[in-house]
């Protein structure tokens, strides 16, 4: 992870002979035509418009609906690969599922001592109306997603986890429909482990967290905030493969102890609510009571027992960056194993000695809000100005305890398919990854984010980042 | 089982789209009756204004009556809400809504329509460019049309767009008949003379019905007129014809759901007075009298059938 090597290239390594898993994918490259390329990169944009796959860039009115920018080259990962991965990812999900249940129960990692008292009380996104609260099956991540950046031929580190409300996964299944419609012949050479189940995966683990009021076959509902929201292509794309009701809040009232939808017929019981709208939000009379979008009550019911909401209030907690910094010690506690996917090493900037270390260190750094998301709020030292380094050391040291450090890795990169062949970009890459009581349950790849300026290492697609096809060989 | 809110999105969705294609027509046969009699321009293009039911919102918006400025109204004006773009928009965002109702094929015909017509009238249309306009807002209800009945289920999801198109298309043609009625009318027409078959030709061709007319073989004349668009059941745009296919739906519905609501007595009431009459009766009724009472109970029952499917409460 040296910073002066160039950042590693996943479809050539360091050298210049394509990697294993690229290697089929190369031969076929070598023998098309640029024209035929170029010509089918137009057909996939046209595609996702014809689709409606857009999605709406808040403070943007003129261009409200935009397409994220999809590249023709997938992210290739081999099946021995994908396997240390996603055993990685399923031990850090479930210990994240044992540490929320912990949080609001009984709070035995803070009795040992090894999370202060303070990160958690005093969190914002610690949820008190949650304490005590026993979630159907005990599960408070039905769905998560967790980032992983690659610096290396073995080296992967978990950038962040999604414990909320991770979105993207719809990006993962048109992707992957549109490779099938423009290269068909790519899957004959390539055997690829296929991402189209996700939705009758993610129907039978919400089934599988259906409350004790449930009788009969559960019904599921998506809420959504609706049509203006930034992802509600997703939440209807959803909800449509899943079999599931679109609902959004003003669908849906307590009724007889029961949260229910208004049908053609009256009123009728929800018994498993994958909902797409933030905690504040969700019950005007427990949470924000100006909350349009919630349903008045709800929470009350989920407490007693009539609901399951997927995921659980007060997730929030583990998607925070103070939070993520003590993940190895979180896996460590409640798996009694080392954590088999390690952290990118993480300064708190509340704790006075790395505070000094990253005043001084600004340039090098990549600084995070502890509550930010989507690339929103954070500095990437290396490519600032010396104003723009100015300012974030005042915001820094004026509330230290609202922002983490951390190196400014060399992500790997992938090519992506440009008017003058292969350029390399930097990658991301985040599985969804579904937890019931039954199990873990981890979809082989995931969304690839792909930075589409050169050098640039931000992927969020609010920045401009667009998407590749993600593959996991069979072998 | 749907939601209300789906119910009612499915339902405004084919009422707009509808109303697009019929807004398309209403331009093209004031435009083809303008190009032919200069000198009532004026009168005709008011005349298409109403029929659109937007004349108030036209006249407070422009001071004289400008065949460019009608085209422009119809077609574009966002501040219009009937206008072709704000009606697309309209049937989009009600599709978006539904998605989860829809197969592709119809969700991508409604998208389409959308992205063609956004850029198609992103500028005014020139004269040169409004027939490919027109064309192309034909065209592209013609996709939808074919999507929905070539993919979707016959369900009560199917049956919530029927009920739409029909009521909509009740509302547009009892509009243009009752703006033209006293060319109708049998005491102060004159049999045969040009002017009247002009404005006849632009009744039936604001209706889509001139070829199917000329197949009847009858002669033109008003009564003839009259009693195909308000009693034919043969033809798809007649008053009748809608009549006879939402109380179809409608009682696709009730059989679904084993359950009668009031909306289907309703609904059947104005059926018998457009089935069990004939022209000569409402004729003597007075013509205007009866199409106004149809556009009233035709609202009404629109009202009704919200209220009994709960698209809002």
């Amino acid at each position: 992870m040296s910073e002066q090597d160039p950042p590693y290239n996943e479809m050539f390594g360091r050298g210049e002979v394509p990697r294993d898993p690229y290697q089929e994918y190369c031969k076929w490259f070598e023998a098309e035509e640029n024209r035929r390329l170029k010509k089918k990169a137009k057909e996939a944009e046209q595609a996702f418009r014809r689709t409606g796959i857009t999605f709406n860039v808040y403070g943007r009115e003129e261009a409200n609906e935009r397409l994220i920018p999809f590249d023709i080259v997938p992210h290739i990962l081999s099946n021995r690969e994908w396997q240390s991965l996603s055993e990685g990812i399923e031990q850090r999900v479930r210990a994240l599922n044992a540490f929320l249940h912990d949080i609001y129960h009984r709070q035995e990692i803070v009795r040992a001592g090894r999370i202060p008292e303070h990160m958690i009380s005093e969190n914002d996104a610690y949820l008190s109306k949650m304490i005590g609260v026993e979630p159907p099956g005990s599960i408070y991540t039905h769905i998560v997603g967790t980032d992983i950046v690659r610096t290396g031929e073995n080296e992967f580190f978990v950038l962040e986890d999604n414990a909320r409300t991770p979105s993207g996964v719809s990006y993962m299944l048109e992707n992957r429909e549109t490779m099938f419609e423009m290269f068909p012949e790519l899957f004959i050479r390539n055997k690829v482990r296929p991402v189209s189940t996700y939705p009758k995966r993610l129907r039978r683990s919400l089934e599988a967290c259906a409350p004790n009021a449930c009788s009969g076959r559960p019904v599921i509902a998506v809420l959504t905030p609706g049509i203006h929201n930034s992802a509600y292509f997703e939440h209807a794309f959803l909800a449509d493969e899943m079999g599931a009701e679109l609902v959004e809040g003003h669908d849906l009232r307590v009724v007889d102890g029961r949260v229910a939808m208004r049908t053609t017929q009256g009123y009728m019981p929800v018994d498993v609510l994958y909902r797409r709208v933030d905690d504040d939000f969700l019950d005007p009379l427990n949470f924000n009571p100006d909350s349009m979008l919630g349903v008045p009550g709800i929470f009350d019911i989920y407490r007693s027992g009539g609901i399951t909401l997927a995921n659980a209030p007060g997730t929030g907690i583990a998607d925070d960056k103070a939070i993520y910094s003590y993940m190895p010690d979180i896996v460590e506690f409640y798996t009694g194993e080392k954590a088999k996917l390690p952290n990118v090493p993480t300064w708190r900037c509340s704790e006075p000695d790395s505070l000094a270390y990253v005043l001084e260190h600004l340039e090098e750094l990549v600084v995070k809000e502890v509550h930010g998301s989507g690339g929103y709020g954070m500095l990437v030292g290396p490519a600032a100005s010396k104003k723009e380094i100015a300012a974030f050391r005042k915001k820094l040291q004026s509330k230290p305890d609202g922002y983490i450090a951390q190196p400014t890795l060399a992500l790997s990169t992938v090519p992506i398919f440009t008017a003058k062949g292969l350029a390399p970009r930097h990658v991301d890459l985040r599985p969804f990854v579904l937890v019931s009581p039954k199990g873990v349950d981890i979809t082989p790849g995931g969304l690839t984010r792909v930075a589409l300026k050169k050098g640039s290492l931000v992927v969020n697609s609010s920045q401009g980042g667009g998407t590749k096809d993600t593959w996991v060989l069979e072998s | 089982m749907m939601l209300g809110k789906t119910a009612g999105g499915l339902f405004w969705m084919c009422r707009y789209l509808e109303r697009s294609a019929s807004n398309a027509r209403l331009i093209e046969a004031g435009s083809r009756m303008t190009m032919t009699r200069a000198a009532a321009e004026d009168a005709e293009w008011a005349s298409v204004l109403e029929s659109a039911n937007v004349r108030h919102l036209y006249a407070e918006r422009h001071e004289s009556i400008d065949r460019a400025a009608v085209i422009d109204f119809l077609l574009r004006d966002k501040t219009n809400p009937s206008s072709v773009m704000s009606v697309v928009e309209a049937a989009r965002n009600n599709a978006r809504m539904v998605r989860v109702a829809l197969t592709r094929e119809v969700w991508e015909a409604v998208n389409d329509t959308w992205m063609k017509l956004k850029d198609a009238l992103a500028r005014q249309v020139s004269e040169k460019e409004l027939p490919n306009v027109l064309e192309l807002i034909r065209q592209q209800s013609a996709q939808v049309r074919g999507a929905l009945h070539g993919t979707m289920l016959r369900n009560d999801i199917f049956n919530f767009c029927r009920i739409g198109t029909f009521l909509e298309r009740t509302d547009n043609v009892a509009r243009i008949l009752d703006v033209k009625y006293y060319v109708l009318l049998p005491s102060v027409s004159m049999v045969g003379s040009t002017i009247d078959n002009y404005q006849w030709e632009a009744i039936l061709r604001s209706a889509a019905a001139e070829r199917s007319f000329a197949w009847l073989n009858k002669e033109t004349g008003p009564r003839a007129i009259a009693e195909f668009l308000i009693l034919d059941q043969r033809l798809p745009r007649s008053l009748a014809f809608c009549y006879i296919n939402l109380a179809r739906n409608l009682g696709y519905l009730e059989a679904d759901y084993g359950e009668t609501r009031p909306c289907m007595a309703m609904c059947h009431e104005t059926l018998g007075r457009l089935t069990r009459t004939d022209i000569e009766t409402i004729l003597q009724g007075g013509l205007h009298e009866f199409i106004q009472s149809i556009v009233q109970a035709n609202n009404a029952l629109g009202l009704q059938i919200e209220k009994d499917y709960r698209f809002y409460a």
